[in-house]
């Protein structure tokens, strides 16, 4: 295969897979400018900074987990600008579902590098404050999160809120039926949710080609009645207005969206995956321009809202932020049995009480 | 007291709990206009709004993935189930979100959830008519209820909505309209996790639950009045977790013991309870611990068949009158 049929591929970065996405940074160059100088003061540089500290943990974590410091670690190197843009645009209040993928969104609210890493390190010390960062625990389960953040933002209009909930997936995950009941679910009953699913186009090895015979997946939005989005997954801005749009939906009572950021799984799916193994290393690669921090910093620094210089010293002070971060785990105690058998049930009924489960199960009469 | 229905207890619990706690909602398929498929919910979307008592489309993983999240979000949610077999479904739920948030994430978010489902039979077929109980009551993290009278269908089922932890809450489809005296006291639980001796005995005790509860207590009068054989009935009421304890103390006294149950013989939930029992009452035991349940064929259509097929007090008089 040559390079120019590669180029000139449906898939590829200029291809049809991204024709017709919502793009700030894809604009031509006078209107790029004008938008980001439209942007409310500081914002731009709030994003960026939230890209550079989740970019910072992500490649850390790569680093540790190679170190044998933590386990198995999904990296979302690419996907910093559909998660920073997510947090940003929504209320500290509304709700975030992450899966495996957007493992530190909670850092964006406060949380310290070290607990999503801890987690990492199956310690119990990385149970981050759920309902402080209103970040729901990890779903490793494919799809799982859909129906929680349903029935959250439900809950939440119960109880006569304006919160949101807002769900992450990716392209793979459409295709289990609990994306399908959560978005079925959440149009009849008018639940203040987005569901955000990014077409990085790999689910591990499996093509989206071979995940549905849908071009683009916010087209599954029609058969729920609900409005589906499309924006360029490499661009900050884009997917901010996207959140904005879709939780001012969710707040006024007109109910979910999907949104479907477009792009390319620019890394691994895990620490324990080798892509060359079965996708052409040359598509990669032509993908990799589109990285969404350097692409949103060098747009910055072109509208005039900010210098290199700048933006070094966010990225360096992300990094410093994480390697310190990462230096504290080993401290960290490992746990001991008995933390985590007293944690299965909230209420422990003395029939389950460790006295009462105790080896050999039950003392013998005589 | 008032004598009243298993259908009328269970509603009754719903209703009053529903109206104590502004938390509590349902969730179900056909809960609405229909009252449920076993006209449980009657009249409480009338009397409570279908905000709070909530139609669902046909998607159970979808309904309780959404209580999860509900309940995750500070809800009391019950979620209907049509049937226990349509609740397989829904076990990626069950099993990987509700069972496991309290457990995954420090005791931060628990989930007060409720799935209420049916178990039973009458000539539904193969895929209508399981038991899965034994599945459910393998998994830590779950709670596992399977009332056998009216009383209890109330009092555990008040429980069930007030526990901080993820209920599977069993009903029996040939029980709902048997009926039962129940006490007139607003909000009186039932312990989960605590057995009942429901007929005390010398010679002998039948463990059973559910709708083989009423089955053992039938084989202790025939074996009392034909054998002159004195039998000890323990309902489980709860299954997990389960109540050894009640058993162990039962097994002291009459050192023979036949576990009933409905669902199959192969892994079934009263294969892991005598494996259990066998090693904490051993030197209690004068005979091995004798065992009703299915045999391993799913249950045909045929009423016939399906009625040689059902344990039922026959069985368990047999297994006792073996045992002698």
């Amino acid at each position: 295969m040559s390079e120019i049929e590669l180029v000139s591929g449906p898939d590829a970065p200029g291809g049809e897979l991204m024709a017709g996405v919502a793009s700030v940074l894809g604009a031509p160059a006078a209107e790029r400018r004008r938008s980001l100088r439209q942007l409310p003061q500081g914002l731009a540089l709030r994003l960026y900074t939230a890209m550079a500290r989740l970019r910072a943990f992500d490649e850390r974590a790569v680093i540790l987990q190679r170190q044998g410091t933590i386990g198995t670690y999904p990296p979302y190197y690419g996907e910093e600008a559909v998660q920073a843009a997510s947090v940003l645009a929504l209320d500290d209040r509304d709700w975030l579902f992450p899966t495996y993928r957007q493992n530190a969104v909670a850092t964006l609210r406060g949380c310290p590098p070290e607990s999503p890493l801890l987690l990492w390190r199956g310690n119990p010390a990385g149970w981050y404050d759920v309902h402080r960062y209103r970040t729901a625990p990890i779903c490793v389960p494919v799809a799982t999160n859909y129906p929680h953040a349903v029935g959250a933002a439900w809950g939440s209009r119960l109880r006569g809120e304006s919160t949101v909930a807002l769900a992450f997936g990716g392209d793979g995950s459409t295709s289990p039926g609990d994306f399908h009941e959560a978005c079925n679910l959440a149009a009849v009953v008018v639940a203040p949710v987005i569901f955000l699913v990014t077409n990085n186009q790999w689910a591990i090895s499996t093509p989206v080609q071979q995940q549905t015979k849908v071009t683009r997946l916010a087209d599954k939005a029609t058969a729920y009645g609900i409005p589906g989005v499309r924006v360029d997954s490499f661009d900050v801005f884009a997917c901010y207005e996207a959140v904005a749009a879709a939780a001012a939906r969710g707040r006024a009572g007109l109910g979910p969206t999907l949104i479907e950021a477009v792009g390319y799984r620019l890394g691994p799916h895990g620490t324990a995956d080798e892509p060359s193994l079965y996708r052409d290393p040359e598509r990669a690669r032509l993908w990799a321009g589109m990285e969404p921090l350097g692409r949103a910093g060098a747009a910055m620094v072109d509208a005039g809202l900010t210098t290199l210089e700048a933006l070094e010293e966010i990225r360096e002070s992300a990094v410093a932020e994480m390697l310190l971060a990462g230096d504290q785990l080993e401290a960290v105690p490992v746990p001991e049995l008995e933390e985590i058998a007293d944690r299965v049930h909230l209420s422990t009924p003395w029939t389950l009480s460790p006295d009462h489960l105790r080896e050999p199960s039950y003392p013998r009469a005589g | 007291m008032a004598e009243l229905t298993y259908r009328e207890a269970v509603r009754g619990a719903l209703r009053e709990e529903m109206l104590r706690d502004q938390r509590v909602i349902l969730m179900g398929e056909s809960i609405t206009g229909y009252g449920g498929s076993y006209a449980v919910t009657k009249g409480l979307v009338e009397e409570f709004g279908p905000k709070r008592v909530m139609e669902t489309p046909i998607a159970e993983a979808g309904i309780v993935g959404f209580a999860v999240g509900a309940a995750m979000g500070g809800l009391r949610p019950v979620a209907e189930l049509m049937t226990v077999n349509f609740a397989l479904l829904a076990l990626d739920q069950i099993v990987n979100s509700a069972a496991k948030f309290h457990y995954m994430f420090g005791g931060q978010w628990s989930v007060p959830l409720v799935v209420r489902t049916v178990s039973g039979f009458g000539q539904l077929g193969p895929t209508h008519s399981q038991t899965f109980e034994g599945w459910f009551a393998s998994v830590p993290g779950l709670k596992v209820v399977m009332p056998a009278t009216p009383a209890d269908a109330k009092g555990l089922l008040l429980a069930a909505i007030r526990d901080p932890d993820p209920v599977i809450f069993i009903e029996h489809s040939l029980l709902y309209s048997t009926k039962g005296q129940v006490p007139d006291d607003d909000g009186l639980e039932v312990p989960i996790g605590r057995a009942a001796v429901v007929r005390e005995g010398d010679d002998i005790t039948l463990v059973s639950y559910s709708r083989m509860l009423l089955q053992a207590l039938h084989a202790a009068e025939v074996l009392e009045r034909e054998d002159g054989v004195s039998c000890e009935v323990i309902d489980l009421r709860t299954l997990r977790p389960l109540d050894y304890p009640t058993m162990v103390r039962s097994v002291g006294r009459t050192h023979r013991l036949v576990v009933c149950g409905e669902d199959w013989r192969t892994g079934g939930f009263g294969a892991s309870l005598l494996s259990e029992l066998q090693d904490r009452s051993f030197d209690d035991l004068d005979a091995p611990i004798a065992r009703v349940a299915m045999r391993d064929i799913p249950l045909p259509y045929s009423r016939r068949l399906e009625q040689v097929l059902i344990p039922g007090s026959q069985q368990i008089v047999d297994a006792v009158r073996r045992m002698s």
